[in-house]
């Protein structure tokens, strides 16, 4: 139906377009690491060594009544419901950080339970509302 | 019907529905700009922050499917050496590329305050600066490239080869741990966007498409008489 030429510029795109998404796909897998934005406290504890001079981003949930602040530092648990991960902070956190919600931190993992943070992102999550909304949700 | 697509007709049709969508475009605006700043509440998290989510959603919608309908029309470039589709897909571009910006922009924006900071290099963030690039390279295919028939060939690679990356800004939020949060608007799932914050947010969507459309049809009026004038060329 098709000549000869229309023919085989299908089969030359079809074949880059195949070569191309395994490539993203092997690049992908090997860099997996870096593709991830964040570490869970559960990936901490799997690690097979820890390096100290290097940083690291540890994410989860802040733990229901786990913060804690005194004049210096602010002290508080990330937890993926799994595993836990403690981490202390001496800065300014961002407004959404808050109990129950979603938080990064990036800093040096002093052990598999203890990261010492120079960054601390909040999280959004997928939930948008109004506040009256979210009040009624409260109380049922 | 195939009349309809034959560029000598079409020059006449585009010319008149310019108007009509130019009109069309400021009274959804109107009226979305209205609902997003005025009448839609605040969020119980975010508060007045919330609103930049009615221009950077909208955005990134816009600049994906923009990016899609190039991709697919470069397949009919590329192996049927469609001209006609090679010049809607040149006049598409400018439209996704300027939107893929602004979601790009907008994102920052609202990062700062909610996030603490301007620019994480997570997946979804770096998948869609990928596609700004890749618009981009498109656009600039055309710019250097002299000799049309070469013009057409690298644009439309190009396009093919960056359809890989759509589904990739799509999963993105679901395949790796990602600071930016999964979808809140789903087909298969529960959207979890209250009612009078989608309203804003579906309105605005209909107006940047109609702007996208807008400057499409000018592009491709402008593409048109550049063939007609020259009286070579031709389609």
């Amino acid at each position: 139906m098709y000549g000869k030429k229309v023919k085989f510029r299908a089969l030359f795109i079809f074949l880059i377009l195949v070569s191309i998404i395994l490539a993203v796909i092997l690049v992908v897998k090997s860099l997996e690491e870096n593709v991830v934005y964040f570490k869970s406290p559960t990936d901490i504890r799997n690690l097979s060594e820890i390096k100290n001079s290097e940083k690291i981003r540890v994410g989860g949930m802040v733990k229901k009544d786990s913060i804690k602040i005194n004049d210096k530092e602010i002290f508080f648990i990330i937890t993926d419901f799994k595993n836990e991960l403690l981490v202390t902070f001496n800065g300014s956190v961002p407004n959404l950080f808050e109990e129950g919600k979603g938080v990064v931190a990036e800093g040096k993992l002093r052990d598999k339970s203890f990261l010492t943070a120079d960054k601390i992102l909040a999280k959004h999550d997928e939930n948008y509302m109004p506040p009256e909304v979210s009040e009624a949700l409260k109380k049922n | 019907m195939i009349n309809y697509f034959n560029p000598n007709n079409t020059l006449e049709i585009i010319n008149k529905a310019q108007k009509y969508v130019f009109a069309l475009f400021m009274i959804v605006l109107l009226l979305g700009l209205v609902e997003a700043l005025i009448l839609s509440p605040e969020d119980y998290k975010q508060s007045d922050s919330v609103r930049i989510m009615y221009v950077h959603v909208p955005s990134a919608w816009i600049s994906l499917g923009i990016f899609s309908v190039i991709s697919f029309l470069s397949f009919g470039v590329f192996i049927f050496k469609n001209k006609n589709f090679s010049l809607i897909t040149k006049s598409l571009a400018p439209s996704g590329f300027v939107f893929s910006i602004i979601a790009l922009v907008t994102g920052s924006i609202w990062g700062k305050p909610t996030w603490g900071t301007w620019w994480a290099w997570d997946a979804r963030i770096t998948s869609m600066l990928l596609l700004s690039i890749f618009y981009l390279m498109f656009i600039i295919s055309w710019k250097i490239t002299s000799e049309k028939t070469k013009a057409e060939k690298i644009s439309s690679i190009i396009a093919i080869i960056g359809l890989i990356n759509i589904p990739v800004i799509k999963f993105s939020v679901e395949w790796w741990n990602t600071l930016h949060q999964p979808a809140s608007v789903n087909i298969l799932e529960e959207t979890t966007i209250h009612s009078s914050m989608l309203m804003p947010l579906a309105i605005m969507t209909a107006a940047f498409a109609l702007f996208s459309l807008l400057i499409f049809l000018m592009k491709y009026n402008t593409e048109l008489l550049k063939i007609k004038n020259k009286g070579l060329n031709r389609l």
